[in-house]
């Protein structure tokens, strides 16, 4: 047989095409039936998203998009920023931020307090939003459910300033202990471990938000897995939740503040991680807020959008590996690195993202010392470049590891572009100017966790979110104690100062052993400072009233409202 | 036929179980930690979650629990969604995967004979050449561009027009499906194409086809009944694997256009290590593509009546 798919063309029947044509448009005709019928089942469930504006006044309601779905929003659980995020507009603790990050009364109405504890009066006009009265036992219950060994909280850490909760959350001692006691309804006592200067921030918290307990046991082990698993003490609630496809917040009427609640509701019509379909919807009109990273960012220029910038709180650094079996150990090799080390290079020259700012401590700009910022009253080290210093370093280095030629340092690193950049720039700068070869060992998320924990690296791109406002929240992130040292750094030194800035209720006293902290990590080169990050991204101006936080509820609707009017 | 029947879904049982066991061994040797995540934890919180989770017990014994549990329709709970069971996110989300993959399905079978059709009606004339760059296109092209430029030409096309023709993202209605659809569809569309032309071109020179022209049977009559009857056989063969396939593969498609489907859980599970996620979806989509295997040979013998079912 010939090869039957080539040869000449034949003549085309064209009553056999008018048959197809016949076809074609039964199967058109088909096809239309079938969208109307999957139309129609669609409409029946729930996930439908409405098809509404980034900003309708008619209903007093902005459009946005979540980037991620949240887990669950069981507060003793929740760990990551959209549920922060969520549990913020919903939920309220004792305390909460205030519009300008000064800590303002919550569920608490007045507190006394003194260095080994205190005592919390709650509002009676608290409730529920189904009714209930918000009292000191649900904080109380909040509490104990976190550190539960059961319950296996993430962030059972925090709550540790409180009295018997380390040995609670460690299956010693029985819940019951816990140093926190409901007196009455609305008195909550409160007993310290020992002093802890920064307790009251840690009180607007996820993790210390009050819980109900009769609700919480009548969830059967669902609480915080759907919008109707939930009650709600903030000034909104989850009134739909289609995982995976849009979630709606609408204002509580319940809510002690509910005058200070502006929009009737916040719509998260949309969860999207992709970046620029999130981009499309704001360019449409859809949402009001769009995250911007460096492969869009030239878009949202050219089509001029107000670009704006916020400093995200977050600090990132290079983690080295202090282990003795790794050459990294070795503080003269660490030291050639630290000196060819700039910041300032990666931030302009290869993340090029607007709003990143260079790094020089692990303790970032915005926090507060004594008085002003920390870093106004304590500039900490600089980074000085020395290329000379740094190969005399490594030369040292090289004879202290007794070998001919450094074997190639195994660079941890993720799986985005971001990470890409910089494990790249990282590999040519060594390289270059030491002649350092760089094994970049790119993984994803779970993998990159589970080496830098087993301590399978030399060097890894870190980062580090803050939790509450104090310079602790940086503090004690390399003493040799903390889980979340990965690098196994330790120095009897630090953990010392870290020590007495727990401890002390003197502010200076405290500032000055965090600055000592500072100094050491530098010295001794436990880490190498990258950046600060700096998120960018493209709002809507006829939404007002948005706080902007680097620790805390990011960002902050609770008080915003719209306008026709979009000058600033 | 009913014999036949229950034969081929004691085979697909079978075969479900190889997947499940084989997964279920395979994802407990996945590199990663599926209990680790941003903050560290203690040793003791470790031990309480691994307990919580079944994941202190031996493997074997862990299968063996997993598929007791199994064969009573219970998947367990998911890792990483705390607090909801896998057979919910199942519930919740296939149904929108489905509806993707059947119009996806849809708009590739039909276009897929159409273009096929008309390829081979036309042969080596411009609306062959045309159609075939465009299948070539359609193959080579993958999934995200599709998706991305797809979603650019809503965006330009609702500015333009000052008002929403189609939505950008988002489900619920049939303006949500159709532009995801057809993008999921295409690459299905285009290798049915090919596939339906090269049918059709060998029908045309069997005897059947020169018998029934030697008999004076009208030329419309031939490519209708004996033509484009037959060579759809083949088109009906992949289409079964292609359903799963479809539904399956709506991870790009369901993450640009944010909808609500199984595929993003399917793909993400591997990454984030959630074994519960993993399993369910896995054995899930195995029975499905099992199930549509043994349909499609089942419509083979409504279609071709040489066929017989024993």
């Amino acid at each position: 047989m010939t090869d039957i798919t080539q040869g000449t063309a034949a003549p085309v029947s064209v009553s056999s095409a008018w048959q197809l044509a016949k076809y074609g448009l039964v199967g058109l005709l088909f096809f239309v039936l079938l969208l109307a019928l999957l139309g129609w089942v669609t409409s029946y469930s729930a996930a439908g998203t409405r098809s509404t504006q980034a900003v309708d006044f008619a209903t007093n309601t902005i459009t946005l998009a979540l980037s991620t779905e949240p887990p669950q929003l069981d507060s003793t659980r929740a760990t990551d920023m959209v549920s922060g995020m969520l549990l913020g507009h919903t939920m309220e603790g004792l305390l909460r931020y205030g519009p300008d990050n000064e800590l303002v009364p919550g569920m608490a109405e007045s507190w006394d307090v003194d260095e080994n504890g205190g005592t919390f009066h709650l509002r009676t006009d608290a409730l529920w939003s189904n009714g209930t009265p918000v009292t000191a036992h649900d904080f109380v219950f909040a509490w104990q459910t976190a550190l539960n060994p059961d319950t296996a909280s993430q962030y059972a850490f925090i709550l540790f300033p409180i009295k018997n909760a380390t040995g609670i959350n460690e299956g010693e001692i029985d819940p019951g202990e816990l140093g926190a006691k409901a007196i009455d309804d609305h008195t909550l006592e409160i007993e310290l471990e020992q002093p802890t200067a920064y307790f009251l921030k840690l009180l607007a918290f996820p993790t210390y938000y009050p819980i109900n307990e009769e609700f919480y046991s009548s969830t059967d082990g669902g609480y915080g897995a759907e919008a109707h698993t939930l009650i709600y003490n903030g000034p909104f609630k989850i009134t739909k939740w289609v995982h995976d496809a849009s979630l709606r917040l609408e204002k509580n009427e319940l809510y002690w503040n509910r005058d200070q609640t502006k929009l009737d509701a916040i719509d998260y019509a949309y969860i999207l991680s992709d970046a620029n379909a999130t981009l499309n919807l704001f360019a449409t009109n859809k949402i009001v807020y769009a995250g911007l990273n460096s492969e869009n960012l030239d878009r949202a220029l050219r089509n001029r959008w107000h670009i704006k910038q916020h400093n995200d709180g977050s600090v990132f650094f290079l983690e080295i590996n202090h282990r003795p079996d790794r050459i990294t150990s070795n503080y003269n090799l660490r030291r050639a690195l630290q000196l060819v080390h700039n910041p300032s290079e990666l931030v302009y020259k290869v993340l090029k993202l607007p709003g990143n700012l260079p790094g020089e401590s692990i303790f970032p700009v915005w926090l507060n010392g004594v008085e002003g910022r920390f870093r106004d009253e304590f500039p900490g080290p600089k980074y000085i470049i020395n290329e000379e210093k740094a190969r005399e370093h490594l030369a040292m280095a090289i004879e202290e590891l007794g070998v001919d030629e450094l074997p190639p340092l195994v660079l941890l690193s993720g799986d985005n572009p971001v990470s890409n950049k910089q494990s790249e720039y990282y590999q040519r700068l060594w390289k270059e100017k030491l002649g350092i070869e760089v094994k970049i060992d790119k993984q994803i998320f779970k993998l990159r966790l589970e080496k830098m924990t087993t301590g399978d690296f030399d060097i890894v791109a870190a980062g580090w979110g803050p939790d509450y406002h104090d310079v602790m929240t940086f503090g004690d992130l390399f003493a040799s104690w903390n889980l979340n040292n990965r690098g196994r750094y330790a120095n009897e030194e630090v953990d010392r100062h870290v020590a007495i800035a727990q401890s002390s209720s003197d502010p200076v006293e405290r500032m000055e052993a965090m600055d000592r902290v500072q100094q050491l990590l530098h010295e001794d080169v436990a880490i190498l400072v990258q950046y600060e990050r700096g998120s960018v991204y493209v709002s809507d101006d006829r939404v007002k009233g948005v706080t902007r936080r680097a620790v805390g509820l990011d960002p902050d609707y609770t008080r915003a409202y719209i306008t026709r009017d979009s000058e600033d | 036929m009913t014999r036949y029947v229950l034969w081929r879904l004691l085979q697909g049982v079978i075969t479900v179980w190889f997947i499940a066991t084989v997964t279920f061994f395979v994802m407990h040797n996945l590199p990663g930690d599926p209990l680790a995540d941003d903050k560290a934890v203690s040793e003791k919180i470790r031990a309480n979650l691994e307990e919580k989770l079944g994941l202190d017990k031996p493997v074997v014994e862990q299968y063996f629990i997993y598929m007791r549990n199994m064969v009573q329709g219970d998947f367990g709970l998911s890792f990483v969604h705390e607090n909801r069971r896998v057979n919910e996110i199942i519930r919740d989300h296939f149904p929108v995967s489905a509806i993707l993959g059947i119009l996806a399905i849809v708009i590739a079978g039909f276009g897929g004979i159409l273009w096929g059709a008309l390829t081979a009606l036309y042969r080596n004339r411009w609306p062959d050449i045309v159609i075939i760059l465009l299948v070539i296109l359609g193959i080579s092209v993958p999934s995200f561009v599709f998706a991305t430029v797809g979603q650019l030409v809503l965006v330009t096309m609702n500015n333009l027009a000052g008002f929403e023709v189609l939505p950008v993202a988002g489900w619920g209605t049939v303006a949500h499906m159709l532009i995801p659809a057809l993008v999921l569809g295409l690459g299905t569309m285009a290798f049915l194409t090919r596939l339906m032309r090269t049918s059709m071109l060998e029908i045309v020179s069997s005897d059947f086809v020169r018998t029934a022209k030697a008999k004076g049977v009208p030329m419309a009559q031939i490519f209708s009944r004996h033509q484009l009857r037959n060579a759809v056989l083949p088109v009906v063969t992949v289409l079964g694997p292609s359903i799963a396939g479809i539904t399956t593969g709506g991870f790009v498609v369901e993450n640009v256009f944010g909808i609500p489907g199984l595929g993003r859980y399917f793909v993400l599970a591997v990454q984030q290590n959630d074994y519960g996620v993993i399993m369910g979806t896995t054995v899930f989509y195995g029975a499905f593509l099992v199930l549509m295997v043994i349909l499609v040979d089942i419509l083979y013998a409504v279609i071709d009546p040489r066929v017989r079912l024993e």
